[in-house]
């Protein structure tokens, strides 16, 4: 099924969790802060979080900034 | 000792720094390293899905830092709410550098959208420090609301102009009760040291070190010229006068008068 993934289509397999879709990605869970259909998730959700069509999740991470 | 305290935490450094536009993840921490600043800003954005590259947390040593996420990029209060939640959630302390600027060619920050997010995140137990133009009336509002501290441009970000402000950032200096953080536009040591001899608490530099030829090197010297404007600020400087008045004695000329 297609997830929405900063504003990009992503297919993942059905029954697959956020926490899943972010080691698919290679991200460290620890450095990235998630919004899950526009909800702001801690990271113990991310496990128990099973994706379903068309979701829409904003992952995002620091850079340099002022 | 004559430390910098926002909202009860002590910092030795006077000078926070950014870590936008550097060339490298190493150059910008050589350059934090070399300013001796303990509090360092970065931005929040959509990870690169397709490219990802180096992090930024790889080259700061949080032990070491306090790290001020900002919420750059936000053109209203609400955009600024959810930057700053998300930090919060991407395992930051609850501290917030909170910039509204929907102006995109001047990067003006917009009172009313400023004010209204500072209540709320406030409210949600942040601690707020808001960048501001050098408008005391509007500072005064926000210390009202409960933020940290009060961030008044020198003049636009990124423009390397100096403390164009100075007038109203020393009516804000003189009415605060939180400390001020002279931010944005600070292009040269000089301009860094002539905010802390107005009686700023600390600055805040990015750019004029970022573009810099030689950045650890420039960080040094804001370093320095923060360091020298708090020690003349805390001397007390002599008083502008509009007529010579000589330094040495005035009798015993080898002269016949």
């Amino acid at each position: 099924m297609d997830v929405i993934v900063n504003n990009q289509l992503k297919i993942v397999s059905d029954g697959s969790t956020l926490a899943e879709l972010i080691q698919q990605m290679g991200l460290d869970e620890k450095r990235i802060a998630i919004e899950y259909n526009r909800d702001i998730l801690n990271r113990e959700q991310f496990a128990n979080t099973i994706l379903t069509a068309d979701d829409k999740i904003e992952i995002v991470n620091f850079v340099g900034g002022g | 000792m004559d430390e910098l305290i926002i909202a009860g935490r002590s910092f030795r450094s006077r000078l926070m720094v950014g870590t936008g536009k550097f060339a490298s993840n190493t150059k910008m921490a050589e350059t934090i390293a070399a300013s001796g600043s303990e509090i360092v800003t970065v931005a929040l954005r959509r990870v690169n899905i397709d490219d990802q590259q180096d992090d930024l947390l790889n080259h700061i040593d949080r032990d070491k830092y306090l790290l001020l996420p900002n919420t750059s990029g936000a053109r209203d209060a609400e955009e600024a709410i959810r930057l700053a939640r998300l930090s919060r959630a991407a395992g930051c302390e609850p501290w917030v550098k909170l910039e509204v600027t929907p102006d995109p060619y001047y990067l003006l920050p917009d009172p009313i959208e400023t004010l209204k997010a500072a209540e709320v995140l406030v409210k949600e137990g942040f601690i707020v420090l808001p960048y501001i133009n050098a408008d005391p009336v509007l500072a005064k509002h926000l210390q009202e609301v409960g933020v940290a501290t009060v961030m008044p441009l020198g003049a636009p970000i990124g423009t390397n102009k100096g403390l164009k402000t100075r007038d109203s950032v020393a009516i804000i200096i003189e009415q605060a009760i939180v400390p001020v953080v002279v931010d944005a536009g600070l292009g040269a040591p000089s301009h860094a040291a002539e905010a802390m001899e107005l009686g700023a608490d600390a600055v805040m530099v990015n750019t004029a070190m970022s573009v810099a030829g030689n950045p650890p090197l420039m960080a040094a010297a804001f370093g320095k010229a923060v360091e020298a404007g708090r020690q003349a600020y805390l001397a007390g400087l002599g008083k502008e006068q509009k007529q010579a008045e000589a330094s040495s004695p005035l009798t015993g000329f080898l002269r016949n008068e």
